[in-house]
C-alpha cells in the first residue's frame, strides 16, 4: 500500500485514530475511500480543493456576523475529507441519540409540569430553580402533542477505546444542520464516484421528519392549512446564513419577531394582504427573547403574548419556551437516574464525567484533581469559556478555587476527555493528510414515529494537532460525515419539491410586510446608487477634462450634484480650499457622508442582506463582488483615474443587477415592490434632475446639454437620431417627451402607473396618488414652444420654467406615493414595541 | 382580635400622549388569599374595553390578568376596587424559632435523600432577575446571624440594620437598580430594601418571598406617619418551618412584623414576578404612568378617634387621581367627606413611594 500519503500522519495510542487501526493498518471502512485518495493524482485534487472553495464562496456560507459593514465575516471552512462511520457503529450512537432525545423531552415534561425529579430528590433544585434558563411563567404549559424537544443535539467525542460519549447538549435551537447539509451538497460533488460506491445514507430523509413532525402537530381550527415559520433573530445573528438557507429549503417563510403579532390567543404573520395565522414557530431565537410581556422585557426582538398563546395551546414553538436550560452540563452526572426513573432505561451513551460542585463530596473532588479537570460554567446562561485545571498556576489557580468556593452550585467540573483524530487534506503539503483532533454533533428531530437522528451531523476538527477545544469561532474547520449502509439508500430529495398551483399561489400571500418593505427599499437602493455613480462619473469626466480649471461646465455639473444632494452643500468655502477633485472622491468613497455613492451601497447591502433568502444565489454573489470593490478601494487613496474606473464598474454591476431583477426573480407581488421601488426612484431622479437643469442658476456652460445627455444615459440613442450637437428641443423630447426611451421621464411614469394600477387591483387598494393627472399634464405641454430657444444663452425663461414645475409636481408625487406605500404594506422596522411598567 | 376589614382603590392611568396601536399588559391587582387574608369583593375596571381578556393564577398562586388592546387609544385607565379582611397573624414568640443554620442544611440538596423537605421553599433560594446574589450581601448580614440564632431573631436585627443604615429616597434609584449600588449608596424605597433584604438571606441559603400590596397609614397622635402611606407596598417574607404559617413577614421600610396593618396582593421571587401593571404598547409617546392608591378601614369604629380633628391630611396632593364622589363609575366609594378617605388620599400619586 501506498504511504506517501501518511507521511507526516502521526500514530498516536494516545488517541483513537478514525482511520487507522492501532497496528496501523487503514480500518475497513476507510479502505475504498483511501485507495481512491491516494490515486487521485495532485492537479485533479488541487481542482477538488478549488471547487470547494469556490462553492463555499460563492454561496456565501459563513459562520459569524456576514452582514459586518467592516467585513469580518469569515466564511465557512470546510475539510474535503468526510469522517466516514460504518454502519454497525453509527446503529448504536444513532439509537442513544434518540434515547437521549426522548430522555430530556420527559425531563422538560416533568420539570414544567408535575416535578416529580424534584419531589423524589432525582435533581437537586439548584438545577432547575437556580437557573436563568428556566422560564417560571412556562410552568404548566402542556405543548401541543405533549411535545417539549422538537430538535435536539449533542456533542460527541470518542475516547481512546473508541467508545463514543455525550460531551455537550443542546436543546436551545441546535444549530448546525443547516451547514452539515450544506457541507454534504458540497462533498458529495468532490467526491462523486465514492459517495455513490460507498452507499453513502442521504440527509433528505431527516429533514423530511422533521418537516412531517411540525406539520403533524401545527394545533389546526377546521379547514385550516399547517403555517409553519422559522423564527431567526435578524440577519446579524452569528448562524443566520443557516437560518436562511434551512428556511429555503424547508420551505417555511423566514420570519423575524416584528413579523408576527398576537392578537388575543393566536399568533398571526403580517403578510401583505394581512394577518395569517402561525401554527408553528421553529424558532432559532433563544426562548428568553420570545415575549417582552412574560419574559425578558428589556429586548424588543420577541413577540408580545406569545406566551399567552402558548398558554391557551394555539401554537407549536420548537423547541418550547424554556427548554434551553437542558443544555447545563451540571445536569449531566443525574442522568442516569433521571433516565431510569422517567423512561424505565439504562442510558445507552455515558456522558463525560461531569462533577456539580454544588455537591460537597464533588466540591471536595474538584479541589483535590484539579489537574486533569476542565471547569465549566453551570448555567447555560453564564458566560465563560472553559478553563483547563493543568494551565493554573500559583496565584490563578487560588483565584479560581476562591470563586468555585463562593458559589460552587454555578460550576461544574469535567474529565478531559482525550478527542479522536481523523486524517484532514493538508493545504500546504501535496498529497499528505494530517491528524487531528475531531468531534461530531448529532442531530434528533422529533417525528410521529419517534425521534429521527440524523445519519452524520456536522464533524468538527480543530485548528491544530494538539488543540483541546474544537470551535468555530476560534478556526476549526468542519467536515462531512458519512454513514454508510449496508442497503439500498434511500433516494428521497427535498431539493425539487412537487409543488402545486395551490402552493405557488400561496407563496405570494406569505410575503411579509418586511419582506415587501425591504424588497422596495431593495429596489430603491440599486436604482439610486447607479443614479449617484453616474452623476459622479459625468461630474468627474468633466473635472479630469478641464484639467482642474473651474469651467462653467464644471461648476455646473457640481451644482446639479449638490442640489440632487450627491455632494453636500459646500461650508465656507470649502470647496474651493480643498478643489472639486477631493469632493468628488469623498462623495464616492466615503460611506459616512450622506448621499455618497459608498454609503448608497451600504444601504443597498443591508436591504439585500434582509431579503437574502428571496435573492437568487447569482444576484447575491454580484452584490457581493460590489461590496467587496468599495472596501477594497476604501483602504487606499484612489487616483482621479481609478475613480473613474470604479465608477465604470459600479455602473457594470448595476446594469448585471438589474438584468438579475429583470430576469431572474420570481414575479409575484414582492418583485412588483421591488419594481415599483425602481421605477420610483427613477423617476424621481430623472424629473428633478432636468427640473433643476433647466433653473440652473449659473449660466451652462456650451457642452451643458451633452453631459446631460450622458446623466440620463441617452446619448447614443440622441446621436444616433440626430448626428448634430445637443439642442433643447429635441434633447428635452428625448428625456422628457419620448414615451420609447426608457430613460425618459413619460416612458417611467407610464410603467409606474401600469405598476400600480395591476398593484391596486390585485390587493384591492386605493392609492389615492393623482400620477395620470401628472402624466396628463406634462403630456400637454406644448413642445413648439422650445422651438428656438437657444438653451446656452436662455435664462429666466418662462417656459423652461414651467416645465420644471411640471416636473417638480411629478417628483412631489414620487414622495406621496413612497409614503402611502409605506403607510399602508410596511412593518415599520424602525417602530418598535417599547415595555412599561406601573407599580 | 378579629380581622380588620379595608376597602382598597388602586389606579393607575397612563397618558400616552398619541395613539397605541397595539397594547398587552399583565396585571397583579388582585390580591390573594391567604390564611389570615380574605378577598370579600375585587373588581378591576378597565378604560378603554380590552379586546381581550385573561384570568388566571401564576405560577405562585397569584391571581393574575392580560389584557389586550387591538384599536387605537391615547390613554388607559384601571381601576382596582377590593374589600379584604386581614386578620392578626404575628408569630407567637421569635425566640423559640430554628437556629438559622438548621434552616438552612433543611433547604441544602442532599441526593441520599429520596424526600427532601422543604421543596416548595426553595422556589425562593436563588437568585432571580432582580436578586444577583453576591458575596458582600451575606457579609453585610453576617454580624446579624452569629452562630446558633433563632432564625426569626436574626432576621428581626438584619431589618432593623436596614432600616437603622438606609434612607428612604425615591430619587435615589430605579426598577433597575441594582442591589448592590443600592447597599453602597445606602438609600432607596421599599423595593430596594426588600431586594437588598432578599438578597442578603438568599446568600446565607435561606429562602425568602417578595411581597407586594399595600400599607395603611394611620398616624397615631403624636407618633409619626409610617413611610410609603397609600401606595403599592413590598415587603419580604422569610422561609421558617415550625412557625405558624412556615412564612414569616418582615418590612424593612418600616422596621416592623407586618399584621394586620398591610394587605398581601401577590407573592414571587422578586418584583419580576409580581409588578402590579406590566406592559408591551406599540406607539404611544410619554409611558410615566399616574398612580394612586387609597386604603380606607371599612369598620367606622377601628378609626382613631383623633382623625376627625386632623387638618394636614385633607388636601389632596395636586394632580393625584383621587376617587371624587359623583364622579362616572365610583358611586360605591364612601362619600369624599369621609375623614378615612380624605386621610387616605392626603399621600396619593407618588409613584415610586413605599
Amino acid at each position: 500500500m501506498a504511504r506517501t500519503l501518511l507521511a507526516i500522519y502521526p500514530q498516536t495510542t494516545r488517541r483513537y485514530d478514525e482511520m487507522l487501526s492501532e497496528q496501523g493498518a487503514v480500518r475497513d471502512h476507510w479502505r475504498e475511500f483511501y485507495r481512491h485518495l491516494d490515486s487521485v493524482g495532485p492537479d485533479e485534487m488541487r481542482r477538488r480543493l478549488e471547487f470547494v472553495d469556490r462553492r463555499i464562496q460563492e454561496n456565501g456560507v459563513n459562520y459569524n456576523v456576514y452582514a459586518d459593514p467592516s467585513g469580518a465575516d469569515r466564511p465557512w471552512a470546510l475539510d474535503p475529507l468526510p469522517l466516514i462511520i460504518p454502519h454497525d457503529e453509527w446503529a448504536e450512537v444513532s439509537a442513544a441519540v434518540s434515547q437521549r432525545a426522548r430522555l430530556l423531552d420527559a425531563v422538560l415534561a416533568d420539570l414544567y409540569g408535575e416535578q416529580k425529579l424534584l419531589a423524589e430528590g432525582l435533581l437537586p433544585p439548584a438545577l432547575v430553580f437556580g437557573q436563568h434558563g428556566y422560564l417560571w411563567p412556562c410552568q404548566g404549559i402542556r405543548p401541543p402533542g405533549g411535545i417539549w424537544l422538537h430538535s435536539y443535539a449533542v456533542d460527541l467525542a470518542r475516547s481512546p477505546d473508541g467508545h463514543y460519549w455525550a460531551i455537550a447538549d443542546r436543546t436551545q435551537a441546535p444549530s448546525g444542520s443547516g451547514y452539515a447539509l450544506e457541507n454534504r451538497l458540497v462533498v458529495s460533488r468532490v467526491f462523486p464516484e465514492m459517495f455513490r460506491s460507498l452507499h453513502v445514507q442521504h440527509l433528505a430523509d431527516f429533514f423530511r421528519d422533521q418537516q412531517e413532525g411540525l406539520i403533524a402537530l401545527a394545533p389546526l381550527d377546521e379547514g385550516e392549512q399547517p403555517h409553519v415559520v422559522l423564527l431567526t433573530p435578524g440577519p446579524y445573528n452569528e448562524t443566520y446564513f443557516e437560518h436562511a438557507y434551512l428556511a429555503r429549503y424547508l420551505g417555511f417563510p423566514l420570519v423575524e419577531g416584528q413579523d408576527l403579532t398576537v392578537r388575543g390567543e393566536t399568533v398571526y404573520l403580517k403578510t401583505l394582504r394581512g394577518l395569517k395565522r402561525v401554527h408553528v414557530i421553529l424558532r432559532r431565537q433563544d426562548d428568553d427573547y420570545c415575549d417582552p410581556l412574560e419574559l425578558r422585557g428589556d429586548s424588543a426582538l420577541g413577540i408580545p403574548g406569545l406566551v399567552n398563546v402558548a398558554r391557551a395551546g394555539r401554537v407549536v414553538i420548537a423547541n418550547a419556551l424554556g427548554s434551553g436550560f437542558l443544555g447545563s452540563g451540571a445536569l449531566m452526572g443525574f442522568l442516569p437516574a433521571v433516565c431510569r426513573r422517567l423512561l424505565g432505561e439504562e442510558l445507552a451513551m455515558p456522558s463525560v464525567a461531569t462533577w456539580w460542585c454544588g455537591e460537597k463530596p464533588a466540591l471536595d473532588f474538584v479541589r483535590e484533581n484539579f489537574d486533569d479537570l476542565v471547569i465549566k460554567p453551570a448555567y447555560s446562561t453564564q458566560r465563560m469559556d472553559p478553563v483547563f485545571g493543568y494551565e493554573l498556576k500559583g496565584e490563578e489557580r487560588a483565584e479560581m478555587l476562591r470563586r468555585i468556593e463562593a458559589r460552587p452550585h454555578a460550576y461544574v467540573a469535567q474529565e478531559m476527555v482525550n478527542l479522536s483524530q481523523a486524517p484532514t487534506w493538508s493545504r500546504a503539503h501535496e498529497r499528505r493528510l494530517l491528524a487531528r483532533p475531531v468531534g461530531l454533533r448529532a442531530y434528533a428531530v422529533w417525528s410521529p414515529d419517534g425521534y429521527s437522528v440524523m445519519p452524520g451531523g456536522l464533524a468538527r476538527v480543530a485548528v491544530g494537532a494538539n488543540t483541546r477545544i474544537i470551535s468555530m469561532q476560534r478556526g476549526g474547520a468542519s467536515k462531512d460525515a458519512w454513514v454508510l449502509t449496508d442497503g439500498p439508500v434511500s433516494e428521497f430529495t427535498m431539493l425539487k419539491p412537487s409543488i402545486g398551483v395551490r402552493d405557488l399561489v400561496r407563496a405570494g400571500a406569505n410575503l411579509t410586510s418586511r419582506v415587501v418593505e425591504n424588497l422596495f427599499w431593495l429596489g430603491r437602493y440599486s436604482e439610486r446608487f447607479d443614479d449617484s455613480a453616474r452623476l459622479l462619473r459625468v461630474a468627474l469626466a468633466r473635472v479630469v477634462e478641464a484639467g482642474g480649471a473651474r469651467t462653467p461646465t464644471v461648476l455646473s455639473v457640481m451644482e446639479l450634484a449638490t442640489l440632487l444632494g450627491v455632494l453636500p452643500k459646500p461650508e465656507e468655502d470649502n470647496e474651493v480650499k480643498q478643489g472639486s477633485e477631493h469632493v468628488l472622491l469623498e462623495a464616492i468613497y466615503d460611506p459616512d457622508q450622506p448621499g455618497s455613492l459608498a454609503g448608497n451601497i451600504r444601504n443597498l447591502m443591508w436591504s439585500a442582506t434582509h431579503v437574502r433568502e428571496r435573492l437568487s444565489l447569482d444576484h447575491w454573489h454580484s452584490l457581493n463582488r460590489l461590496q467587496r470593490d468599495q472596501q477594497a478601494a476604501l483602504r487606499k487613496h484612489p487616483t482621479l483615474t481609478e475613480a473613474l474606473a470604479f465608477l465604470d464598474r459600479v455602473l457594470g454591476v448595476s446594469s448585471s443587477l438589474t438584468g438579475f431583477a429583470m430576469d431572474n426573480m420570481t414575479r409575484d407581488e414582492g418583485w412588483r415592490f421591488l419594481i415599483v421601488g425602481r421605477r420610483l426612484e427613477r423617476l424621481s431622479f430623472l424629473a428633478r434632475s432636468i427640473a433643476y437643469f433647466l433653473r440652473l442658476p449659473s449660466t451652462p456652460g456650451p457642452g451643458s446639454l451633452e453631459w446631460l445627455l450622458e446623466l440620463s444615459d441617452s446619448i447614443i440613442t440622441y446621436r444616433s437620431r440626430y448626428s448634430r450637437q445637443p439642442e433643447l428641443l429635441p434633447v428635452v423630447d428625448l428625456l422628457v417627451f419620448d414615451d420609447s426611451n426608457p430613460h425618459g421621464v413619460i416612458f417611467q411614469a407610464s410603467v409606474l402607473a401600469r405598476y400600480l394600477e395591476r398593484m391596486a387591483r390585485e390587493l384591492a387598494a386605493d392609492f389615492d396618488v393623482d400620477l395620470a393627472g401628472c402624466i396628463r399634464r406634462l403630456q400637454n405641454f406644448d413642445l413648439t414652444r422650445l422651438e428656438n430657444v437657444q438653451f446656452s444663452d436662455c435664462s429666466d425663461c418662462p417656459t423652461c420654467e414651467e416645465l420644471a414645475g411640471l416636473l417638480h409636481d411629478l417628483h412631489s408625487i414620487t414622495v406621496q406615493l413612497s409614503d402611502v406605500l409605506g403607510m399602508r404594506y410596511f412593518t415599520h422596522v424602525g417602530d418598535v414595541s417599547r415595555q412599561t411598567m406601573a407599580l | 382580635m378579629t380581622a380588620v376589614r379595608y376597602h382598597v382603590v388602586h389606579e393607575t392611568r397612563y397618558d400616552y400622549g398619541s395613539a397605541v396601536s397595539l397594547s398587552q399588559q399583565q396585571l397583579h391587582l388582585s390580591p390573594r388569599v391567604l390564611a389570615w387574608q380574605q378577598v370579600e369583593e375585587q373588581s378591576v375596571e378597565v378604560t378603554p374595553a380590552p379586546n381581550w381578556r385573561r384570568d388566571g393564577y401564576d405560577v405562585f398562586g397569584n391571581p393574575v390578568t392580560w389584557i389586550a388592546f387591538h384599536a387605537p387609544h391615547e390613554a388607559l385607565r384601571l381601576r382596582s376596587v377590593m374589600n379584604v379582611a386581614v386578620s392578626p397573624h404575628l408569630p407567637a414568640d421569635l425566640e423559640s424559632s430554628l437556629p438559622w443554620e438548621a434552616v438552612r442544611d433543611h433547604l441544602a440538596y442532599d441526593p441520599t435523600n429520596p424526600e427532601p423537605g422543604g421543596l416548595d421553599a426553595t422556589r425562593f433560594l436563588f437568585e432571580s432577575p432582580h436578586v444577583r446574589i453576591k458575596h458582600e450581601l451575606a457579609a453585610y448580614a453576617a454580624d446579624c446571624f452569629p452562630p446558633g440564632r433563632p432564625i426569626l431573631v436574626a432576621t428581626k436585627a438584619l431589618m432593623s440594620k436596614i432600616f437603622a443604615e438606609f434612607t428612604f429616597d425615591p430619587e435615589a434609584t430605579t426598577v433597575s437598580t441594582p442591589i448592590l449600588e443600592v447597599l453602597e449608596n445606602k438609600r432607596g424605597v421599599c423595593q430596594d430594601f426588600a431586594h437588598l433584604m432578599i438578597g442578603c438571606l438568599r446568600a446565607l441559603g435561606l429562602s425568602v418571598r417578595y411581597v407586594s400590596g399595600y400599607l395603611l397609614t394611620r398616624p397615631p397622635p403624636g407618633k409619626p406617619r409610617l413611610i410609603g402611606a397609600d401606595a403599592s407596598h413590598a415587603w419580604v417574607s422569610v422561609y421558617a418551618p415550625g412557625s405558624e404559617y412556615e412564612w414569616v413577614d418582615f418590612d424593612p421600610t418600616n422596621d416592623l412584623l407586618p399584621d394586620t396593618e398591610h394587605i398581601t396582593v401577590a407573592i414571587g421571587r422578586d418584583f419580576s414576578d409580581v409588578s402590579p401593571l406590566r406592559g408591551v404598547i406599540l406607539g404611544g409617546g410619554g409611558t410615566e404612568p399616574e398612580v394612586a392608591v387609597t386604603v380606607v378601614p371599612i369598620d367606622e369604629e377601628e378609626l382613631p378617634a383623633g382623625l376627625h380633628d386632623d387638618g394636614e391630611a385633607s388636601e389632596p396632593t395636586a394632580g393625584a387621581l383621587r376617587p371624587q364622589a359623583g364622579s362616572e363609575g365610583e358611586a360605591e366609594l364612601p362619600p369624599v367627606a369621609d375623614p378615612a378617605l380624605v386621610a387616605g388620599a392626603g399621600a396619593a400619586g407618588s409613584v415610586a413611594a413605599g
